[in-house]
Parts: structure tokens; sequence; C-alpha cells
């Protein structure tokens, strides 16, 4: 009875597949001859020039009768009928990851009944790569870690699946989107289930794949197909990192299965077969792949570009879970990174960088979603400093709440982009609060939990993290104080994003203002939800010196047993110093709100004078720290210019050179030898009878 | 049994009688007949050899030579009576069309 429902745990990542093989079907024989024989009708191509407005797409039938007119075809509420298509692909879509939510939720149910030693569950689905002595099953595995990550992405997934039934419905392409949300899923849950490197890496390039076609699902823009283009490039360099690592890894220990890699490390550590400095290259190369696809310095230029994909997509992939698989990656390995102190301080040292210097960026910049995609980055280097001072507990709370919070901020930024007809600045925002009600209540709390205010997720566990920071071994006070810091600026920008959105005089555009509007059920409802699990999510961490009861660590200690050192060094510091610490931070917090409600709600005018006063500097946050120019002008343009020399030099002179040398040498000779053909009859007698005479003499003199 | 010698030699110079006609000669009536002179001479070295080993494989042969002479013979004629008739020549230095 208790392992019934654990030999289904396949289902998990199967039904998201069958969602993607059924809409698969709808999108390539429904969806498709439908969309090309509009295009062929001729107003194609405007339609399709509104459907690459952006998030634009559904606000553009209340700016003009003429954009009415092209997207009413397929627009649900534009009271033309909708292709009856559309409404199956939005009942499968939500339904298969709400099924497999389901199903996570029993088989977790049914893992966390057993003795806590005993969490841990192998399912064998098949024999898949087999060579000698090594052995890469396709398998899955069920452990508290994993357990945390399918509840993640199957339930916050399955929340914005609905939201985007909503949120997409006015696309022509909605099929195909769902098509590529599911295989998302499907690829998320190889990711986080599998139970050995490979299975983990087919997940890791399939997230990667789908992240590629949802940057540039409206491919037509040409901003967006080349996001997705940088970000699949970017990526790869840190995949080819990640794959140098897990050779490594086999060719250290014969393997790659999780528990036998794990199980081998105590035994080949005295043996002096896996030395420190083996272990530094094995976890600094998985910890380049964790930089690629966690966006973390000096990889992190494709996530802010990524968010020219649909907004669910953000909340998705690049806040919620995708971008999170490098966090999951060194919390899978902990064993093999706690061997390391080198590559532990390099892993706190990048997550501290990064969380500082994203979150400067997130103070200047003007797009709604830009702003978040830089917290997101900067959130996601608290969850590396976290690891890197061995508090792996620590950054997968942060990576759970953190979740929920973001998830929802970006949906949140989708709703407001949504009523404001594809509006994204906020210089032309303001005064939504009495427009957007839902809207803007979700929002604060998750601005509120992100800030780390006491009481609701975000402070749970970025608290955890700082006081790790802190008080571990691995830790030091210059990590704290940087990630305090960043924390005080996490709170000033994003109450910068809310004061600019939804308080103060309106700057909207008159015509936009007209139509502005709350967002259906099928977008407030995951709204609603999200936000109780902002504010909830956080109590199943809270710390010992509040009276609580850490729930989430002891749930995740048989993963991180290695790690209980980190944990166990809070025991030297008194309370009164984690209580201190902790008051310091919310102080930090409350600051970095008073001075945003200052800048931007009582002195509006200051922060323009601010700008004026250094000008110099502003430029330079504005401008991202210019890293996209001089990776541009170091990289970008290297390669570029490298590739036009090889082009001319190596493909057009050499390659082309042998192919057209031997074409001309063999017409060259052709040309000569034809003279032979005289045509007069004497002459090939004449030949004939010498080659007669050439033959008969070889046998006669032979 | 008699020696071949004598009848070889004759062989051999209508050989090379023929293979100079059809060398030398720019008129393709010339050249057939030569070719003529040619089959004659192979089936003289033929019925020569087969009566010197008392063989009549070499008189059989001689005579499916002989054949395939009027055989071609005729076709070879009439081809050059077409020619003839279309080009008002059959001088072959002329009837070089098939070439470069």
């Amino acid at each position: 009875m208790v392992t019934g429902i654990l030999d289904y745990i396949w289902l998990v990542p199967a039904l998201p597949l069958l969602g993607v093989l059924l809409n698969g079907a709808i999108a390539l024989f429904c969806e498709r001859p439908l969309l090309l024989a509009e295009a062929a009708h001729g107003d194609g191509g405007h339609g399709h020039g509104d459907a690459h407005t952006v998030d634009k797409a559904h606000g553009t039938h209340s700016l003009g009768p003429s954009s009415l007119g092209t997207s009413a075809p397929v627009g649900e509420g534009h009271g033309a009928s909708p292709a009856p298509y559309r409404k199956l692909v939005a009942f499968i879509g939500p339904a298969v990851v709400g099924a497999a939510f389901v199903v996570s939720v029993l088989a977790v149910l049914a893992l966390a009944a057993r003795p806590a030693h005993d969490r841990f569950f192998v399912q064998v689905l098949f024999p898949w790569i087999q060579a000698g002595g090594f052995s890469a099953p396709a398998a899955l595995q069920l452990d508290p870690l994993s357990s945390v990550m399918i509840l993640v992405v199957t339930g916050v997934g399955f929340l914005i699946h609905v939201y985007s039934a909503g949120y997409m419905s006015h696309e022509k392409a909605f099929a195909r989107y769902f098509v590529y949300l599911n295989l998302f899923t499907f690829a998320m849950l190889t990711l986080v289930l599998g139970s050995n490197y490979l299975v983990m890496f087919v997940g890791w390039e399939g997230v990667g794949l789908c992240s590629y076609l949802l940057i540039g699902y409206w491919y037509e823009k040409k901003s967006a197909s080349d996001a997705g283009k940088k970000a699949f490039i970017v990526n790869r360099i840190g995949d080819f990192g990640f794959m140098l690592g897990v050779f490594l890894i086999f060719w250290t220990f014969g393997t790659v299965n999780y528990t036998e890699v794990f199980a081998k490390v105590p035994f080949l550590s005295s043996s002096g077969v896996l030395t420190t400095e083996i272990a530094t290259a094995i976890t600094l190369l998985l910890f380049i792949g964790a930089i690629g696809k966690s966006a973390q310095i000096p990889l992190y230029v494709w996530l802010p570009d990524a968010m020219e994909g649909p907004t669910p997509v953000s909340a998705l992939i690049h806040a919620a879970t995708m971008v999170t698989a490098g966090v999951y990656m060194v919390a899978r390995s902990n064993a093999l990174f706690l061997l390391s102190p080198v590559s532990m301080g390099v892993v706190a040292t990048v997550g501290a960088a990064t969380a500082i210097f994203s979150a400067t960026i997130g103070i200047t910049q003007n797009d709604i979603k830009r702003v978040l995609a830089y917290s997101t980055v900067s959130q996601l280097g608290y969850m590396f400093l976290a690891c890197g001072v061995g508090a792996f507990t620590a950054g997968i709370f942060h990576l759970m709440t953190h979740a929920f919070f973001k998830a929802l901020l970006f949906l949140g930024s989708g709703s407001v982009i949504h009523a404001l007809s594809g509006e994204q600045d906020m210089r032309k925002m303001g005064s939504l609060k009495k427009h957007l009600p839902i809207t803007f209540t979700t929002m604060f709390i998750a601005t509120l939990a992100i800030a780390g205010i006491p009481g609701l997720s975000g402070f749970f566990s970025k608290d955890e993290i700082l006081w790790k920071a802190f008080s571990s071994e691995h830790g030091h006070i210059a990590l704290w104080a940087v990630a305090a810091l960043a924390a005080g600026i996490t709170a000033f920008y994003m109450f910068r994003l809310v004061f600019l959105t939804f308080f103060g005089e309106s700057r909207m555009e008159p015509e936009v203002e007209k139509h502005v509007h709350e967002s259906p059920y099928s977008m407030t409802v995951p709204l609603m939800l999200l936000a109780v699990l902002s504010v909830v999510g956080g109590w199943i961490g809270i710390p010992e010196v509040l009276k609580g009861h850490n729930y989430f660590e002891e749930w995740l200690a048989p993963v991180f047993s290695h790690g209980a050192a980190g944990a166990h060094g809070a025991a030297h510091h008194p309370v009164a110093l984690e209580l201190g610490l902790m008051a310091g931070s919310v102080a930090v917090a409350l600051c970095g709100i008073g001075l945003a409600y200052y800048l931007y709600r009582v002195r509006t005018n200051k922060p323009k004078e601010i700008a004026e006063a250094v000008p110099g500097l502003y430029d330079v946050v504005l401008n991202k720290y210019y890293v996209d120019e001089i990776y541009d002008f170091l990289f970008v343009r290297r390669i570029v210019n490298g590739s036009i020399v090889l082009w001319q030099a190596f493909d057009v002179a050499f390659i082309d050179g042998i192919v057209n040398g031997i074409a001309s040498a063999v017409r060259g000779a052709g040309e000569g030898v034809r003279r032979l053909q005289t045509g007069v009859v004497g002459n090939y007698a004449f030949s004939l009878l010498l080659g007669a005479v050439l033959l008969v003499g070889y046998i006669l003199t032979r | 049994m008699m020696e071949p010698t004598a009848y070889l030699l004759l062989s051999g110079i209508l050989f090379g009688i023929g293979v100079a006609g059809v060398v030398a000669r720019k008129n393709a009536l010339i050249i057939l007949m030569s070719v003529e002179i040619m089959l004659n001479a192979v089936n003289v070295a033929f019925i020569a050899v087969g009566s010197h080993l008392g063989d009549p494989t070499g008189s059989i042969f001689a005579f499916m030579v002989m054949t395939v002479a009027a055989a071609e013979a005729a076709v070879g004629l009439a081809i050059l009576i077409a020619i003839f008739r279309l080009k008002e020549t059959i001088d072959i230095t002329e009837l070089s069309v098939l070439k470069w």
C-alpha cells in the first residue's frame, strides 16, 4: 500500500509527455493548417504584425478597430467563435500537469510515511546505456530533495499553465505554446527525478531547448529570436563544463549513478584516488554548468534578454524552475562540493557577487520585467551563496520560497502588462492600485516576501542564508555583509517597482488608460494561490530561535547529512547574536523600503536629481555596467571576425579551392585530350593498328 | 604434311597490303576492299595451319569468316551508298563530322 503509489512515480514525467503528444498532434494537424491558410489569404501578414508585438497581443483589440478585425478570427475574447481545438488545448495543457502534481503529492506522502533513513526510492524504467562495466539506466529517484523539486515544478507549473490559458488566449499559435510548455515540464521533471548524471543531463538539455523555443516564441520579432539564440549559446558554454564534469566523475568513480558515486566518496577519498584537486576540478566544472543554467556571473547575460518570451514563461522557466536547476545540481552533488574548500569558496563568492551586482542593476531598470529578471539573478546568487557556505538546506529552502513569490511577481507583472495593453515601461504606469486590486494585493504580498518582512516566506529562507553565511564554518563576515546589503537593495528596488506601478499619479497613455481592466479569473486565481504560498511557504522552516521547528531541514537531512557540519557550526554562536543579525537584516530591508518610499512617494523628483548629480555612475548602471558591450567586444566580435577569417581563408580559399581545383584540372586535361578525336576514320584505324602492334609486341617479347 | 611457311608469308603480305590500304587511302570504297583483303589474309592463314595440323577447324573458321565478310560487305556498301547520296562524296577526310 505504501509503496503502491511510488511504483507509479514514472507517471510524473510521463503525464506532461502525454500532454506534449496530444497538444503536438493538435498543433501539427489542426492549428498549423489553419495558420497557413490564414497566412495564404493575405491578412496573415497583418495578423502576425499584431502577434509579434509581444505582450500587446491581448490588448490590441482595444487599440483600434483595424487590429480587432485581424485578430478576431482566432481571439476568444472578441466575440467570434474560437476554433474548438483551443478549448481542448487549454484543458489538456494544465490538466496533465495538474495530474502530475496529484501523483507527486501522493508519492511524496507515501515517501514521508516511511522512516527518515528509508526515504529513498529508485525506479529503473529500462537499461539505457550499457557498455562494459558502465551502466546508466533510465531510472527515477525519489528522495527528499527531488520530492521538493517535483512539488515545486508541478505545483507552480500547474498554476502557471492555468494562468497561461488565460494570458495566451489571444495568441494564434496557442497549441504550439502549450506543446513547448508541457515539454518543458517533462524535461524539468526528468532533470530533477533522474537517478544519475546522464538522465539529469538529458533533462538539462531539454529545459535548455524549451527555454530557447519559448524565448523565441514570437520568432517573427528579431529581438525575441536573438534573445533565444543568446540564451541557447550562453547555456552551451555552461553545458560544456557540466559535461566535462560528468566525464571526470565517470573517470574517477567509474559510474555516474548518484547513489554509487556518493557512496564511494568516503572510500575513494581515504584511499587517495579522489584527491582534493580532483574534487575541485569536478565541482568547478559542474559549477560552470550551474553558472550557465542559473545565470550567475559571468554567464548571467542571457536571463534579462530572456524576458522577450511570454510572461508566464518568464515566471515558470526563468524564475521558478529551470534557472534553479543549477542550485539543485550543486545541492545534489553536495558530497563532492564539501570535499573541496576551494570550490565552496568559489560558489559562495560567485553567489554573493552576483547577488549584489545584479541587485544594483535592478535599481535603474525601467522595464518591469527586466527589474524582476535582475532580481531573479540576484536571488539565485543567494541560493548559491547558501550552497557555498554549506547550507544546502537553506539554498533549497530559498529555491522553494523564491519559486512562489517570484512566480507570483512575474505573473502579477504579466497581469499589469495585460491590463495596460502591452506596456512594460514603469515610467508609463502609476496609480494602478485602484484599477487592479487583486493584482496589486497579491504582488504587494510577494514584494513583502522578497524584501524579507518577518512572517512571510522570503524572510525565513533569506534569513537562514544570511545567518549561515555568517555562522557556518565555510562562511565569512564579508559574505554576510554583501548579502545583507544586497537584501537592502532588493527591498529598495522591489518597492520602487511597486510604487512606480501601483501608486502615485497615472502616467499612462490616455489611450491605454481607457481600457485598463482587471484580469480574468483564470489569471487572478493562480495569483491568489501563489500569494497564499508566498505567505505560508516559509512556515515549514521557522528557525529554532524563533521558537519554531525547521521541518524543512529535518526533511532534507538524509540528503545533506554531509552538510550537517555547517548547521552544527551554528551551535557555537549565542542565540542573541542570531536574533541580532536577524533584526539587523530586517532593519536593512526596512531602510531599503523607507528609502524607496522617500524617493518615489515623497520626493518624486529626487531620483532624477540624484541621477543627474552622478551622471557617469548612473549611466554605467543603467546600461548594465556595459557587460553586454564588453562581452560583445571581447568575445562575440572576436569569434565573428575569426569566423569570417575562417570562412574566407579556409572555407572559400582552401576547401572550395580543392574542389574547384580538381574540377578545373580535369576540365583542362579534357580540353587538351579532346583534340585526339579528329573525326577522320583513318586516324582511328591507325591508332587501332598501333594498339594491336603494341599488344602483339608485348605478348611476343614477354 | 606440307610446310605452311609460304602460305603464312603470303597471308602476312596480304594482311600488310590490307592494313596499308585502310590506313593510307582516303576513298571509303578502297578502305572497305582493303578490309576484305585483310580478312582473306586471315583465311589463308587459317586454312594453311588447319591443313598443316590436319584439323578441319581452320577450314570451318574460314567459311565462318567468309560469311561474316559477305554480310559486312553488304552493310558497309549500303552505308557507303547512303553517305554518297547525302554528301556526294566518299572521301573520309571530308566525312569527319564526329569530332570535337
